[in-house]
């Protein structure tokens, strides 16, 4: 226990070298929780298309505002990283993708999917 | 909910909502990329079929056990003082079921009218 106590403490987070799965894990986090966050906007706008013609006719103009297309972007991104993370993961539970070198590559090709997926989506709902 | 969903229950849960939750968006995405509906009459019958109703009630319900379970997660991982984090997740857990209740309201309500 006298080794323990006695480690130099570095945890200057900007100074880390995260490893790239380690900074896939950090978006998996901060997409599920930013899809936690949206979900009152999305219940909302998912309750005024229902209420009739008009309602759908504002939840459609809203979407497709300035503010609109980067919401769904956001949540494109979020959804598509979130959930390649998601099956990265799976895979792992089942001994797939295990080692070091494919974890990495894994990580990363999740890391650059998420924002390529994201814009295709949202040029492809909207 | 925090006994039921503690350890390896919740993992369950969470790997059970992810893979219906993964499944159902893609299903929704392409269908907004290849048949979206053009107008209200058109949204309402999709929604409202029956198939896709009670699909999407369930990916409500699955949504909200997978975020709670998430969320707690990361809740727990930054929240230390424990009366501040009681606080809290109370408060994500009133605010899951209120928002799973008003999606399954607009979503029942629509094929009444």
């Amino acid at each position: 226990m006298t080794t323990t106590s006695q480690r130099p403490v570095f945890l200057n987070l900007l100074k880390i070298k995260l490893p790239i799965a380690g900074f896939m894990s950090i978006v998996h986090r901060a997409t599920g929780m930013f899809m936690f966050l949206a979900l009152p906007i999305l219940i909302y706008l998912l309750d005024q298309s229902l209420s009739g013609p008009a309602g759908f006719e504002a939840a459609h103009e809203t979407l497709h505002g300035f503010f609109g297309v980067v919401f769904v972007f956001l949540i494109m991104w979020s959804l598509a990283h979130h959930l390649l993370a998601g099956i990265r993961y799976l895979l792992i539970d089942v001994d797939m993708g295990v080692e070091k070198e494919i974890a990495g590559k894994t990580a990363l090709w999740v890391v650059v999917a998420g924002p390529i997926l994201g814009l295709l989506l949202t040029g492809g709902v909207l | 909910m925090s006994r039921k969903a503690s350890g390896l229950k919740a993992w369950a849960i969470q790997r059970l909502t992810a893979i219906y939750v993964g499944l159902f968006s893609l299903y929704l995405v392409l269908a907004l990329l290849f048949s979206a509906p053009a107008d209200y009459v058109a949204w309402k019958a999709w929604i409202g079929s029956p198939l896709v109703s009670v699909a999407m009630l369930l990916f409500i319900a699955s949504v909200l056990m997978h975020a709670w379970i998430g969320v707690r997660d990361v809740l727990i991982d930054y929240l230390h003082p424990i009366a501040i984090r009681a606080t809290v997740l109370g408060l994500v857990a009133l605010s899951l079921v209120a928002m799973g209740l008003w999606a399954a309201q607009a979503l029942i309500l629509v094929r009444l009218v």
